[in-house]
């Protein structure tokens, strides 16, 4: 292996510890004994014991994965439609504009969708709810699923959704039995960042959230605006932990279907 | 033994399978195929020959289903076919991309179109072991497309297109993928399966050799019109027109003007040539200007000039192409005319008789050449 010299090896540790410094400080304070965020006073776990007491934040969490799991699952039901239409239609009158309007909301300002979410939900009276924010977090995301599906169904090859409808599919049938299972890496990867997406949301959450339901980033923005408290530190660290986890295993999975697929090759081959 | 031969196309009283009557497909102003008008018979084994962008794969994808005429009908059996959408017909296709789907098993594969049937289980699994045994493919059936080559997942595609048992099987540059060597056994196997199962087959090619081998009938096509359909040996040796002539195989064309004599015509083609004689059927008139279409091997190439030839040129040897069976000399005429020659080696390691710049001269008889209005 080739030896780094003392430049690369500057700018990785600079490069590094500017990513991930401020993650590894939280969670060493969440471990933190004292009351005082800034001051070390010894190993302690206590701020985890107190965070499963409280039942705001628990609250919070469970509105929070209730709005992701929903709004990212219509989303990706949209979002696979939108893209269907986009690639696969063809030219059709207004097509321009329905593609820019489905990519719209990726550039537009959060808290512009916000207000004006809040405006026509306000306007059309929908109480404010766990259902506005599915809503909202549905509308923004689904086109980051269209993007992704979109750019797995270009390069799908249409033959196969021939050769099923000459088999004797419907072109329903033919969706169902060829299509989906073959662009579903992309639909479930859709999925997974409509997720990530709705579950980080702040600034949308606060137009559509009403006094009934508040999701966990915004709970934990308004406690901070108290004073941090250790207990922000230990639900940072664990949510932390949990991304970890499933990133490192979809990534594990990956690698060893990745694996197996050569090896079946390899097999393949010699045969 | 009189064996019949399979000619339907001959009898007045076969009831084609197929027949395009005045069929037009045009996609915005462009015009795939100009009102064509032609029948397809059981049992055939029917080539669409032609470049790329002639309308062969419209005519097909119209058959499949994937495509509706623009005007004229299509009959299959004696019923139109446009209201019938593609999984409601008895054809199948077979793709050129083979279009395998990746995420099932070979068996799968090719019980996919059994299972749409709703067939019982013991008969589907009849079916696909019938099947995976016609194209040899038994001990590959739990594989994935993707751990197969080239030739199996031909073989997996031809399978999974035959398992319906279709009226018609229709075969899109079926053997494109394949090397060469490949491509030739598989063309044998094809016709061997076509056989067997007594399906009618119409393949899309723009490999001649190809369409010549596994057809009973090559359809030239040029620009959306069929330009000639007709038996491969009568293609090769009674091109209608330049174009079939010059399409299928080499040729050497020589343009002039006709003078008719006896039973044929003299044809002048250049200043101090000889002209040449060629017996023919068809009607030219006194000074009308003809094409005639001579295949290098009915040309024979001498050092003398042959005595009782019909057509005898000299030239000298512009190159010679060496081919291992056989030689193509190219020989120029002093007006510049190149005339190909071809001659098969049939000693080893003789000397070879001619070489770059001799005098040589060509001759053949006057049979030889096809005597063309276009």
């Amino acid at each position: 292996m080739r030896r780094l010299t003392w430049f690369n090896t500057t700018a990785l540790t600079l490069g590094f510890a500017f990513l991930y410094l401020p993650m590894l400080i939280l969670i060493v304070y969440s471990f933190n004994s004292s009351k005082l965020v800034t001051v070390w006073a010894g190993f302690s776990t206590k701020w985890y014991g107190e965070l499963l007491q409280n039942e705001a934040f628990l609250n919070a969490a469970w509105v929070t994965l209730k709005v992701a799991v929903i709004s990212s699952t219509f989303a990706t039901v949209l979002g696979t439609m939108g893209a269907l239409v986009l690639v696969r239609a063809g030219r059709f009158a207004g097509r321009t504009l329905f593609s820019g309007m489905i990519y719209a909301p990726l550039v537009m300002p959060e808290v512009i969708t916000g207000l004006s979410l809040l405006l026509l939900f306000i306007g059309i009276g929908l109480d404010r709810g766990v259902f506005t924010i599915v809503l909202a977090h549905t509308t923004f995301s689904m086109c980051y699923v269209s993007v992704v599906v979109s750019s797995r169904l270009v390069s799908f090859d249409r033959s196969l959704e021939e050769a099923a409808l000459d088999l004797g599919c419907s072109p329903m049938e033919a969706f169902r039995l060829v299509t989906l299972p073959i662009i579903a890496p992309a639909v479930i990867s859709g999925w997974l960042l409509a997720f990530t997406l709705s579950l980080d949301d702040l600034v949308i959450a606060s137009f559509t959230a009403g006094p009934s339901a508040t999701t966990l980033p915004m709970k934990i923005w308004s406690s901070v605006r108290l004073g941090v408290s250790p207990e922000i530190n230990a639900l940072s660290t664990l949510m932390i932990g949990i991304v970890a986890i499933g990133v490192i295993t979809a990534s594990l999975i990956t690698k060893r279907a990745t694996l197996r697929q050569q090896a079946e090759e390899r097999a393949a081959v010699k045969a | 033994m009189g064996q019949t031969v399979f000619e339907p196309w001959n009898d007045p009283d076969a009831k084609p399978l197929i027949q395009f009557k005045n069929v037009t497909k045009r996609f915005g102003d462009f015009v795939a195929i100009d009102n064509q008008s032609f029948d397809i018979y059981e049992q055939e084994f029917f080539a669409l020959l032609g470049p790329s962008g002639c309308g062969k794969t419209t005519m097909m994808r119209m058959l499949a289903g994937f495509e509706t005429p623009t005007e004229g009908t299509i009959l299959l059996g004696g019923q139109d076919i446009a209201p019938i959408p593609p999984n409601k017909r008895a054809v199948n296709m077979m793709f050129q991309s083979y279009a395998l789907f990746p995420h099932l098993s070979i068996w799968e594969n090719i019980a996919f179109g059994l299972k749409r049937d709703s067939m019982p289980k013991d008969q589907i699994d009849a079916r696909v072991a019938e099947m995976l045994k016609l194209t040899r493919l038994e001990q590959f059936a739990k594989r994935k497309p993707h751990q197969c080559s080239g030739g199996q997942r031909q073989r997996v595609a031809l399978a999974r297109s035959l398992a319906k048992a279709p009226k018609l099987l229709l075969l899109d540059e079926p053997l494109g993928a394949l090397d060469a060597k490949l491509r030739q056994d598989t063309q044998f196997e094809l016709m061997d399966i076509q056989e067997k199962t007594g399906t009618t087959f119409v393949i899309v090619t723009h490999d001649q050799e190809e369409a010549m081998t596994v057809a009973s009938r090559v359809a030239v096509m040029d620009h959306g019109k069929i330009i000639q359909a007709d038996t491969p040996a009568r293609i090769y040796e009674m091109p209608s027109s330049v174009y079939v002539a010059d399409f299928i195989g080499d040729v050497t064309i020589i343009s002039g003007t006709a003078t008719p004599s006896g039973d044929g015509y003299d044809i002048a083609f250049a200043e101090g040539q000889p002209d040449l004689r060629a017996k023919s059927d068809i009607q030219l008139s006194k000074g009308q200007s003809c094409h005639l279409a001579i295949r290098p091997e009915k040309v024979s190439i001498t050092a003398e000039k042959p005595s009782d030839a019909a057509n005898a040129l000299q030239g000298k040897i512009l190159d010679i192409a060496y081919l291992g069976n056989l030689s193509t000399y190219h020989v120029e005429l002093s007006t510049g005319q190149v005339v190909k020659s071809q001659t098969a080696n049939t000693r080893r390691l003789s000397r070879r008789s001619f070489t770059w710049e001799d005098e040589v001269w060509l001759s053949w008889t006057d049979t030889a050449g096809v005597l063309l209005k276009e």
